[in-house]
């Protein structure tokens, strides 16, 4: 079982790279996403409103699986029809982009609230100390949204995380996919998997140490 | 871009993996629920040998993907030489009862965290209260702990449901016909994506929105009156 393991553990590695690049990019595109909806989700007309409530609410109700797959096959069949002869999007591309779709949705709702429970006293004395909106938010309503939405992001990353394994099923060779062909290879699928679920948790859990670190570093006023 | 005569057949498709998806998320949910209870109450408990395991358990279960221990069940079981003798092997092998077995151990490590969250969050004198009018601990648990811990969480257990029901499209990945397992086999037979998984997706949010439904009315009948 050990033998099997040392031999593909560079495979299992290069997966983890892959892993580790999907959860990232996806995390960090659904971020810009709903840094530029959750405002728009407080401030904007009610119609942008109920547009951007809408799609967090879409998103929160569909299989991710389902959205991974629309996107994949979806894709590319938009994108032959668009370019007029067969495109395949790669599962990289797909596995990114439908998990920032996915991502945003629940980052718009973790940066809606956290902005939503800044009080508005802090922007009427942000202004009337003479502040313009713009350096009112960044200096006086942005460090304190951000440190109520700190335990969200927190969490949404590890979601985004796991849920990079099932971009697998469409072929991507990352973390998931490379345990499946080496477990297949070598008849070997509980010490693979085994494996897989080990380092997906040493990830989440300095994941957790890091982002408990930041959150107590961010808090520091409000003890 | 879409072809709507192609709405019909997707839905014909969409619509045989209804009941195993239906029951794959019922059954798992059950199992989660049921597993959950003993699980929070180790989680809160005072002894180190019950809470150690039990924090090991939902750290581990939380940390990695479902999908990873779908396939530890699925395909890892079956290498250990005592499951192949048990009595338990001929539901082992069939990848429905593993993808419940793995979406119901794994919604009990988030409901028993729930759980075991609302019990600390209660304040200390509903147990005073309870010991000063002398009901041993079995009691007190069961009619005054509990019922306040259930009632804070049940919202947050109607969003496990519809999470455990968004994991079941996982058991399409171990050959089970689910309602995306045969989205996905009409998409490759039809080559119509657009239609096939957006059918798909209005079935999976309707029924969300029913079992919100149906939790938003429990929820009216729980409430204890004048809160």
């Amino acid at each position: 079982m050990l033998d099997a393991l040392l031999q593909y553990r560079g495979q299992l590695l290069q997966g983890l790279e892959i892993t580790l690049i999907v959860g990232v990019a996806s995390f960090l595109l659904g971020f810009l996403i709903a840094a530029v909806l959750a405002p728009l989700a407080v401030y904007g007309n009610s119609i942008t409103r109920r547009i951007i409530m809408g799609y967090v609410g879409l998103i929160r109700g569909l299989p991710e699986l389902l959205v991974i797959f629309l996107v994949f096959y979806g894709g590319t069949v938009l994108l032959t029809k668009l370019v007029g002869e067969y495109v395949e999007v790669d599962a990289l591309t797909a596995g990114i982009v439908s998990l920032a779709v996915v991502a945003a949705a629940y980052l718009t709702e973790i940066l809606r609230g956290a902005l939503v429970s800044v009080s508005s006293g802090q922007w009427e004395a942000a202004l009337s100390l003479g502040f313009r909106r713009p350096r009112a938010f960044h200096l006086v309503i942005l460090p304190q949204m951000m440190a109520r939405a700190l335990p969200g992001l927190g969490n949404q990353w590890l979601v985004t995380l796991k849920e990079s394994a099932l971009v697998s099923v469409v072929g991507l060779e990352e973390l998931m996919r490379k345990s499946v062909v080496a477990a297949g290879a070598t008849h070997q699928p509980l010490a693979f998997y085994l494996a897989a679920a080990g380092l997906y948790v040493m990830v989440t859990a300095v994941s957790n140490l890091a982002f408990k670190a930041y959150e107590t570093r961010l808090t520091v006023h409000l003890r | 871009m879409l072809s709507f005569e192609l709405f019909l057949p997707a839905f014909l498709a969409v619509k045989n993996g209804f009941i195993l998806t239906l029951t794959i998320t019922l059954a798992s949910f059950a199992l989660g629920q049921v597993l959950a209870l003993p699980l929070a109450l180790a989680l809160n408990a005072k002894g180190k040998a019950l809470r150690v395991p039990a924090s090991t358990y939902t750290f581990l279960v939380r940390g990695s993907p479902l999908l990873v221990q779908l396939f530890i069940v699925y395909y890892g079981l079956g290498q250990i030489e005592a499951v192949r003798q048990s009595f338990l092997w001929p539901m082992l092998r069939s990848p429905i009862y593993c993808a419940i077995l793995a979406i119901g151990l794994n919604s009990a490590a988030y409901a028993a965290e729930l759980l075991a969250g609302a019990i600390r969050q209660l304040p200390p004198g509903q147990w005073e209260a309870g010991r000063s009018l002398g009901l041993c601990s079995g009691v007190l648990m069961l009619k005054i702990i509990l019922p306040q811990a259930y009632r804070a969480i049940l919202p947050a257990i109607g969003n496990e449901l519809v999470l455990v029901m968004k994991g079941s499209t996982l058991a399409s990945a171990v050959t089970v016909m689910e309602m995306t397992g045969a989205a996905r086999v009409f998409v490759a037979k039809s080559y119509a994506p657009f239609e096939t998984f957006l059918i798909a997706g209005a079935i999976y949010l309707l029924l969300g929105a029913i079992f919100g439904r149906i939790f938003r009315f429990i929820e009216t009948r729980t409430t204890t009156p004048g809160r």
